[in-house]
């Protein structure tokens, strides 16, 4: 799930243009927390030559079979609306596609929703689900956006701090303890952008007797699941009774290198589907018939390139994780995605700062952890959905950098 | 080891200390399994992939597909005729075909000039070879997966969260 950072809309911004035509934009947009690293952002934009380590997105390009498919859609005249769930043929092919890999049943006509993005089926999930007042968990540092639409939709964001001692990740006691009656539900995103954490079946086990213990809905965002490189990736609703609990998201944007199709899915008890598909018909009413024309090719013939891709990635994540602490940054072992998550602490700079001069002394661009909220203070997001060349230069100039702060602090 | 292969592949000059970075493997470990696939033949060699489309006209090169049919020997098969075909070091590669015919032949030369005379002399007066077809080959466009052309530049936005 990747939302342009450096070209989204900035609240605060507008809010500087209207200043003496009171209250045009909503209270409610306004108090939405504005990004505190978009300075940061347009500095990287500005700067030339910069090796960077901050792209959310694959560095593949889309694998032929795929763009050969929505070209010929194209020329077969495939430009109208679908029907508002998305064309049947996909539902099937995700329905099959799911069978096939997880053992997971999804009716393709009641319990699967084509979305414009994990975004948009993220966005749905929420508003479908969250009455005022409403508290969602949210564990952090996180994706930027489970906060802000919670918010937007009425409800609260709870944000759950997941370890950096257990690998970034949030235990089944620390859901329980923060659960009252106004909590809803969970927020779990797996592999996890920014730390590339995952959960294994015996984790997720335990969360689970805590979501049916508190009577939880979970929204599980899994886009990442097939860059998983230690273990098998366990989707939340193969789990005894947490089908009818949970929201499931997946799409095509990283296992397909698709981030640009904006093309996804959500799967769930027909009665949220149902729900989430009366919010999407009257907002986007439908995904982009070429691009749902291409994912149907991609679920069917691309398990090849899928598997080089996740291979290349796991070699880089072997390179980039040893670099780093052999640096002197301290780095857990990701499960998953194609994120590393380094400790910057022991240079006793900010993420921000350390950002800052970093892209300013070497041209290396990586994203402070902050920016995924401020229990990513001391660390920094760096993306391995680059060549292996650049991640080389780059870990050479990262070298150079620490070594060259470190006899100030 | 298979994916070792895969990295050597694609980058030659990848050292084994890089390669013990990637696969999380010791760099004595990964030295040693590149010491035994190249005792036991595995990898050949190391080469240089050059496009050569990109080459100055003095310095390049034609090539030439030569469809090439031939009498089978008692006892050889085509092994024998095939043998004294690819010992011409005009021959960069040399395969037995299914089909309307037997040998296929890549030729290369430094002009068509050459690359006639090696056929009309070399190869068509040779013992058991009943005819020829030579294709030039006028532009490259990809070869053994490397595609000759400058990859477009990334068109992704810097930082995305």
């Amino acid at each position: 799930m990747t939302m342009v950072g450096a070209h989204g809309h900035a609240p605060y911004i507008t809010v500087s243009i209207i200043m003496n035509k009171k209250n045009i934009i909503s209270r409610t947009v306004q108090d939405l927390p504005p990004s505190g690293i978009r300075v940061f952002f347009d500095l990287v934009i500005g700067m030339k030559d910069v090796i960077s380590l901050g792209v959310g997105e694959p560095d593949f390009v889309t694998p032929w079979n795929i763009r050969e498919t929505a070209i010929y859609a194209i020329e077969q005249g495939y430009t109208s609306y679908t029907s508002n769930k998305g064309l049947i043929e996909l539902r099937q092919e995700i329905s099959r596609y799911l069978k096939r890999r997880y053992g997971l049943d999804y009716d393709p006509e009641e319990e699967i929703l084509i979305t414009v993005g994990v975004s948009e089926g993220f966005d749905l999930a929420v508003r479908a689900l969250t009455d005022h007042g409403d508290k969602l968990l949210i564990p952090e540092p996180s994706y930027v956006a489970y906060g802000p639409i919670t918010s937007l939709c009425g409800g609260q964001p709870l944000y759950l701090k997941s370890d950096p001692a257990a690998g970034f990740k949030v235990s089944a006691g620390q859901i329980e303890r923060n659960t009252d009656k106004k909590t809803k539900g969970l927020i779990l995103n797996y592999p996890n952008n920014p730390t590339g954490a995952s959960y294994s079946k015996k984790e997720l086990l335990d969360i689970a007797k805590v979501i049916e213990r508190h009577d939880l809905i979970m929204i599980s965002d899994e886009i990442y699941c097939d860059l998983t490189y230690d273990f098998d990736h366990t989707p939340f609703p193969t789990l005894p009774r947490m089908k009818e609990r949970t929201v499931y998201l997946n799409g095509f944007s990283k296992s397909f290198a698709m981030t640009g199709w904006r093309i996804a899915y959500a799967c769930g008890p027909k009665d949220i589907i149902a729900a989430m598909t009366k919010i999407h018909q009257y907002t986007m009413l439908c995904a982009s018939v070429i691009s749902q024309m291409a994912a149907r090719e991609a679920l069917k013939n691309s398990d090849r390139a899928v598997q080089e891709m996740k291979r290349e990635y796991r070699r880089r994540r072997e390179f980039i994780i040893s670099r780093l602490n052999e640096i002197g940054l301290s780095c857990h072992k990701p499960e998953g995605a194609f994120y590393a998550f380094p400790s910057i602490k022991d240079t006793g700079l900010s993420s921000l700062t350390f950002a800052q001069e970093l892209l300013k002394r070497e041209k290396v661009a990586a994203v402070p952890g902050t920016a995924f909220g401020p229990m990513g203070e001391g660390y920094l997001r760096m993306s391995y959905a680059t060549s292996y060349e650049n991640l080389k230069e780059a870990m050479a100039r990262i070298e150079r950098f620490v070594a060259r702060i470190k006899p100030t602090t | 080891m298979k994916e070792l292969l895969e990295i050597l592949e694609n980058n030659a000059r990848a050292t084994p200390e890089e390669i013990g970075k990637m696969l999380g493997r010791k760099v004595s470990l990964v030295k040693n399994d590149i010491k035994n696939l190249e005792k036991n033949g595995v990898i050949l060699k190391y080469k240089t992939i050059i496009n050569k489309e990109l080459l100055r006209e003095e310095d390049s090169s034609v090539r030439a597909l030569i469809e090439v049919k031939v009498v089978p020997q008692k006892n050889l098969g085509f092994d024998h005729i095939a043998e004294r075909i690819y010992q011409f070091p005009e021959v960069t590669s040399c395969y037995l075909m299914s089909g309307t015919y037997d040998l296929l032949i890549i030729v290369e030369g430094k002009n068509l000039q050459k690359v006639s005379n090696f056929v009309a002399e070399k190869l068509s007066p040779m013992e058991n070879i009943r005819g020829t077809v030579t294709h030039f080959i006028l532009k490259k466009y990809k070869e053994d997966g490397d595609i000759l052309k400058q990859p477009n530049k990334s068109k992704r936005p810097a930082i995305t969260l």
